[in-house]
């Protein structure tokens, strides 16, 4: 008697993966249609933390708006400043004094390691160890307290200004900077020997999760994910900005796809950004950090722009378009979460749960960043 | 009075009595205490002081947890099948205590000496798999549903190399009675069986595969699929609250005592001192917590397995390696 593969009984069922579940990190809903323990499907619910952002840019004044920047990809939020307030300088013709800047590079880098360093933590956490975090945590403290010193805030920033930056750093700062760079350079080794070489931690990595460079390009998958995927494409490289041509720094690129190109991106650019902050301290110019005679109600003349930064996710777009009026009449945020949301869908078909949740651990999501 | 002290029956009677309560005791102290040192050493690897305020040390901090689950209210969701979803804890539980019943502590505490021991805890242990799948499947949760299943597919595969290893260990003592096991490694830590190089030189790697099967058979991280709360929430035990997951929560801990104990019975001298000297239950107890704290080291060291990792761990690592090691040995006692 032969069994016929038709006569085989199949059933899937569906899952509900959040919106409160601990690998989501967020209320992020995944709705899997699972084949016992392999996913046929899975489909994104995204928006239980939609907060009209890109409304508000356009019902407020371009000052008011600015706090709101800070709300959306909070782990790395300097960057949603630079885009937004970059922007608006743009569309106005405002100049940035070059101290500035280099403040902004300083302090954004340091953001971009603060949440590569969360973001190694809370993977490992995805992959059920979590001592890692505490370690991270560790770190990533130090920064916030420099950043602390200067934005006089923690997590949600609101330290660049059109024309400039708030508060100009002092030496203490720079002292601590240099501290924290040489403190973390010690610490990189010690990482790679608790993390990368743990044989565990490679088997749930190597080969799982591939995303092809043509997957990131139909989706808009940037940053990490699309240089782990094998292109050397940073908007720091490819549209420079702000003061960055005048650094020497790699774009680290690994060809694999998987979840442990990833990560390495990650690790590799902690070091990147530390270099770069080095060199930036090295040269950092007197002057203003501001610029002056910026108008207290900013009347940025009829006009579009746009202005795109490297975030710690990938490229940070912010397309505004100016009537004349004092607030903006579109105002268009890119998120690079949601364009790195959208490609998990196709990639995770026919995995298994456990390596769809590393492969969506790798995608480093912040979901009020998708919601926006 | 007296003449009723002297009859056998009601001795033993009273004897039973006091072993089934102390065991009960011990077991549970174990899973008190265990679970505070689970939060304590973590927090010596992790930078932070672990639980401090209730009591000297955090020390009366199982306390607060035990009031705290017994207070919770037990919830039984719609659509679940009460009485399986109610027995499930307790199919855990006892078996995991019960198998101490037959675990010979020093040369005279010992609950029961009985002639096929090891065999007794092996029959009881394999029990609490039952348990854990039922209590997942009575959830009527698909999050607990994957664990159940997981469950059965996990513990099938590690318990055959587990008994592989001890069928060639029974091979080399000729005994099933663990008492009798012990008493063969008495002399110092050169003729325990771990070192037992002359009966096979792979008895080493048995340990080590014992060690490996055991966290995986009481389901502990990085083998902790039942569980595994960053995938399935809380896997088989999402829908229990209150004492239902307490006492899922004390068998956990019961099992790796009985493992730890098991282990350090069969591979590391039991009550015997490594030098010979003053040989007594402190022994087994220091070998047998030191066994615990390196489960506890294990799993917050490392990130969790994938399910099909450590199945293929199993078929294609420790079953050959078992079969290996039983082969050596027959070879081994044949010729010599």
């Amino acid at each position: 008697m032969s069994i016929e593969a038709k006569s085989i009984h199949r059933e899937t069922f569906v899952i509900n993966l959040g919106p409160q579940h601990p690998a989501t990190h967020g209320v992020l809903r995944i709705k899997l249609t699972m084949d016992g323990e392999y996913i046929d499907d899975a489909e994104p619910i995204i928006g239980y933390g939609h907060r009209m952002q890109e409304k508000m840019g356009e019902n407020r004044t371009y000052a008011k708006f600015l706090p709101n920047t800070a709300r959306m990809d909070y782990v790395a939020a300097l960057f949603n400043s630079q885009g937004y307030v970059g922007a608006v300088e743009r569309l106005a013709g405002i100049t940035v004094p070059e101290r500035a800047e280099y403040i902004r590079v300083i302090t954004a880098e340091l953001n971009r390691v603060a949440s590569h360093l969360l973001w190694a933590g809370a993977f490992l956490i995805d992959l059920g160890g979590f001592t890692p975090l505490l370690y991270t945590f560790d770190d990533r403290e130090q920064i916030l307290d420099l950043l602390e010193s200067v934005t006089g805030a923690r997590l949600t920033f609101c330290y660049y200004r059109f024309g400039g930056v708030c508060n100009d750093i002092d030496d203490e700062f720079v002292a601590g900077t240099r501290q924290f760079i040489s403190r973390l350079r010690s610490r990189m080794p010690m990482y790679h020997a608790l993390i990368t070489k743990n044989i565990i931690f490679r088997k749930r990595c190597e080969g799982i999760g591939p995303i092809t460079a043509d997957v990131c390009r139909r989706y808009g998958g940037t940053g990490p994910v699309l240089r782990g995927a094998g292109v050397a494409y940073d908007v720091r490289k490819a549209e420079p900005y702000s003061v960055y041509p005048q650094f020497d720094f790699n774009v680290p690129v690994y060809p694999e796809g998987d979840c442990m190109a990833r990560y390495r991106v990650r690790m590799d650019e902690i070091v990147e950004s530390l270099r770069i902050i080095e060199q930036a301290l090295d040269k950092l110019p007197a002057g203003p950090v501001m610029a002056e005679k910026v108008p207290r109600f900013l009347k940025p003349p009829k006009g579009e722009c746009t202005f795109t930064v490297e975030s710690a996710r990938g490229s940070f777009g912010v397309r505004a378009i100016s009537d004349g009026t004092d607030k903006a009449y579109r105002m268009k945020l890119r998120s690079p979460c949601f364009s790195n949301l959208s490609l998990f869908q196709e990639c995770s078909r026919g995995m298994l749960l456990a390596d769809a949740l590393a492969l969506l651990g790798s995608l480093d999501l912040v979901i009020p960043d998708i919601d926006r | 009075m007296m003449t009723l002290l002297h009859n056998d029956f009601v001795l033993e009677m009273i004897r039973l009595v006091l072993y089934a309560v102390g065991l009960i005791a011990f077991a549970a102290f174990n899973a008190a205490y265990l679970s505070l040192l689970e939060r304590k050493i973590p927090s010596w690897f992790q930078l932070r002081y672990g639980p401090k305020e209730v009591g000297w040390w955090g020390l009366l901090q199982p306390v607060a947890d035990g009031i705290k689950l017994l207070t919770k209210q037990l919830l039984v969701q719609r659509g679940a099948d009460v009485v399986l979803f109610k027995l499930a804890p307790a199919m855990v539980v006892i078996p995991a205590i019960m198998c101490l019943a037959t675990i010979p502590f020093s040369e005279t505490l010992v609950p029961r000496n009985i002639n096929l021991g090891l065999l007794v805890i092996f029959s009881f242990s394999a029990i609490h798999v039952i348990g854990t799948m039922l209590g997942g499947w009575a959830s009527y949760n698909k999050y607990a549903s994957i664990a159940a299943a997981r469950v059965v597919a996990q513990n099938i595969a590690y318990e055959i190399p587990l008994l592989l290893i001890l069928v060639s260990l029974v091979m080399i003592t000729h005994s099933f009675n663990l008492h009798t096991i012990v008493d063969q490694q008495a002399g110092g830590f050169w003729r325990w069986n771990v070192l037992r190089l002359s009966a096979s030189p792979l008895m080493p790697v048995a340990f080590i595969i014992y060690f490996i099967c055991m966290l995986a058979e009481s389901n502990r991280a990085p083998f902790d699929m039942v569980e595994a709360e960053s995938e399935l929430i809380a896997g088989a035990f999402t829908e229990y609250s209150g004492m239902g997951f307490g006492l899922f929560f004390i068998a956990e801990y019961a099992n790796i005592v009985v493992g730890c104990a098991l282990g350090t019975i069969l591979f590391l001298g039991g009550w015997h001192c490594p030098f010979g000297l003053l040989p007594g239950l402190h022994w087994f107890l220091i070998k047998m917590y030191f066994l615990c704290f390196t489960v506890i080291w294990v799993r917050w060291s490392f990130p969790r397995t994938q399910f099909y990792g450590l199945l293929n761990l199993s078929w294609k690592v420790l079953i050959p390696i078992a079969l290996a090691n039983l082969m050596i040995t027959a070879i081994m006692l044949k010729l010599f």
